[in-house]
């Protein structure tokens, strides 16, 4: 039987980690992901975990990387001036290839911005942020369902290619309630954690050693080749993308996270008058959905990536249609959230519909 | 023939790449004698610092985690909340812990995280060439105070024993020194003790190792090991700062 509970997002978030066997938190308190650490705090003790509220951001991710390199299944979260501190960490990371999830609840920047939702950290996310050539897997849920199950394939993302994934929600997603069901997802195969640093009796004497320090410029490379092989893997299995009404779609409207769920009333509204419009929204955001591109690219005329930002995935759709269809832009910046009606407007101004 | 000097089994066999006269190696020496008499190889964790010491993973025969600057009792705490049967030692300078990394050692110390910290004071930056360190005694000339600490402009070097001493939560503060053998057998009984502490989960435990920069200071070796009795000594006092078997003293 299906069990179905109300939800909060930043706890349905926490309750989907524990689920998935997450059993270390750290993190330091930011609107809008409060809920979050806060029901790690009550709920870790009672299935023996550990939650730890960290003097900074930067110390959270730092016991994440040392909670990563022990082996462990580990979580921070924050918002955007937050994930901003833990770029250093999360660099070292990826170099170190340490598994483990960054939840960010984005909100309105640059700076201190707003406390409103927010799609602004989707180059930060996406392009880097931390310094060096790496990657992180980027999830973006639209919905609390697909939240929770997004979280365990992030933990089993990370576990399998040993690099950290980050969940990018907003403001919205955080806040909001929903019912979600908390499922078994399908297992994958993961590698033994063999290189965790728990002592040397754990490894029959053999030394681990958790690391990103290459000095050799040729082994250095090498590590980055290696690192880039992995990345490639990656880009050829995780792409995840949701396609709604792109069979016959002359525009389709591209768009991620709380922003398609108001594309799709949008488009419902241009369904009924008659309008063929779809949605194709990325929900791995890195790797991008190239796959889901082709897919629409024979029937597409034109593109429209909303966004609550100035327009930042709105490249990586340029990049992907590479010229070969006209790729429009709206966004709302600062918290603002965009309503069906402004979409409809630009979808019909496209379609030259008066 | 008996052999009387030995490297020890958690010392990798192999040279340093320290420079003649800094007191790094003595320093891990020390750290590896006192693993292998606790018989604690097999679950102890290592966090490397950046700075001289970053190679530090290479040096000790156990698991071993390199941290970013600064981040080390972060990393360590990580690492300890997993494996709290494990003993999880931080080997930082004065740059790493007492400047950048100022607020995760305070706040590893505040929590009373079952870790152990040591701590080395050569008061200046070595592996970036010799610039101000926060530990940087008044007057010292450095590449980034070639006029000399001044106070007025630079203010004053960081007490790092004495601060963390005022905190409920290290079970053990000492500063030791390792300028003669006298000071190098008391700083390895400190370091002992340490990690008897944190093995008891007594607390949080940080030995400071005054040391020296001979390269950076632009002094021999053995002018160094005297810089550290005659200048940094008196400014940066020896002895116990927290001992909750003994008692606070000063
Ligand atoms: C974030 C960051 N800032 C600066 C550096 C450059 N850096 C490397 S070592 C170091 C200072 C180390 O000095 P100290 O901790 O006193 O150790 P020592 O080298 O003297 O043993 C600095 C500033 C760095 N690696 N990372």
């Amino acid at each position: 039987m299906k069990q179905r509970v109300l939800m909060k997002g930043n706890e349905a978030i926490a309750e989907a980690a524990i689920r998935a066997g997450c059993r270390f938190f750290f993190g330091y308190p930011i609107t809008p992901q409060n809920e979050l650490p806060e029901y790690m705090s009550r709920r870790l003790p009672e299935v023996g975990g550990t939650f730890v509220q960290a003097e900074s951001e930067v110390s959270a991710i730092n016991m994440v990387y040392g909670a990563a390199g022990a082996g462990a299944r580990v979580m921070t979260s924050s918002s955007s001036p937050g994930i901003s501190l833990k770029q250093e960490g999360i660099s070292y990371m990826a170099g170190a290839q340490l598994p483990a999830v960054i939840v960010n609840i984005v909100r309105g920047g640059p700076g201190l911005g707003s406390i409103q939702p927010g799609q602004g950290d989707y180059f930060q996310s996406v392009k880097g942020g931390g310094h060096g050539d790496y990657r992180l897997v980027v999830l973006a849920p639209a919905n609390l369902q697909e939240a929770v199950d997004l979280v365990t394939e992030a933990f089993d993302i990370a576990d399998l290619y040993r690099n950290p994934v980050l969940i990018l929600g907003d403001g919205l997603l955080g806040q909001m309630m929903e019912p979600v069901e908390f499922r078994q997802s399908t297992p994958r195969e993961l590698p033994a954690k063999d290189w965790a640093t728990t002592g040397l009796r754990n490894h029959n004497g053999h030394k681990n050693v958790i690391n990103s320090l290459v000095l050799h410029a040729i082994d250095l490379e090498a590590h980055n080749i290696h690192l880039q092989e992995k990345y490639a893997l990656i880009k050829v299995a995780e792409q995840k993308a949701e396609l709604l009404h792109c069979d016959d779609a002359e525009l389709v409207v591209v768009a991620y996270g709380s922003t398609a769920r108001i594309v799709k009333t949008a488009i419902a509204q241009l369904r009924d008058q008659g309008h063929r419009v779809g949605l194709l929204r990325p929900i791995s955001l890195w790797p991008f959905p190239e796959d889901a591109f082709a897919k629409v690219m024979p029937v597409a005329k034109n593109f429209l990536c909303v966004e609550m930002s100035a327009g930042q995935m709105v490249e990586d759709v340029k990049l992907v249609v590479n010229g070969a269809r006209p790729v429009h832009f709206y966004g709302r910046m600062g918290g603002i959230v965009p309503t069906p009606n402004e979409i409809a407007t630009q979808v019909l101004q496209i379609m030259g519909v008066k | 023939m008996v052999k009387v000097f030995d490297c020890p089994k958690s010392l990798t066999d192999m040279p340093t790449h320290y420079c003649p006269g800094c007191t790094h190696g003595i320093i891990h020496r020390l750290i590896a004698e006192v693993i292998d008499e606790l018989g604690i190889a097999d679950k102890t964790v290592g966090v490397a610092p950046v700075g001289c010491a970053v190679l530090a993973y290479n040096y000790f025969v156990c698991d071993m985690q390199e941290a970013a600057h600064g981040r080390a009792p972060a990393v360590a705490t990580g690492i300890k909340r997993v494996v709290p049967d494990g003993v999880v030692f931080t080997y930082q300078g004065d740059g790493d812990l007492a400047s950048i990394g100022c607020a995760e050692i305070v706040h590893a110390a505040a929590r009373g995280e079952l870790i152990t910290t040591v701590f080395v004071n050569n008061g200046i930056y070595g592996m970036t060439g010799g610039q101000m360190a926060p530990t940087t005694l008044p007057g010292d000339k450095t590449s980034t105070s070639p006029y000399g600490r001044d106070t007025k402009k630079q203010g004053f070097p960081i007490r790092v024993s004495e601060m963390l001493a005022t905190l409920d939560g290290p079970a053990y503060i000492a500063r030791v020194s390792v300028h003669n053998v006298a000071n190098i057998v008391k700083a390895k009984r400190a370091i002992k003790k340490a990690f008897e502490y944190q093995i008891a989960g007594k607390g949080f435990t940080l030995v400071e190792v005054l040391s020296t920069c001979p390269t950076n200071w632009g002094l021999t070796p053995k002018e160094s090991l005297e810089k550290v009795q005659r200048d940094m000594m008196p400014y940066f006092p020896l002895g116990d700062y927290k001992d909750i078997e003994a008692g606070e003293k000063k």
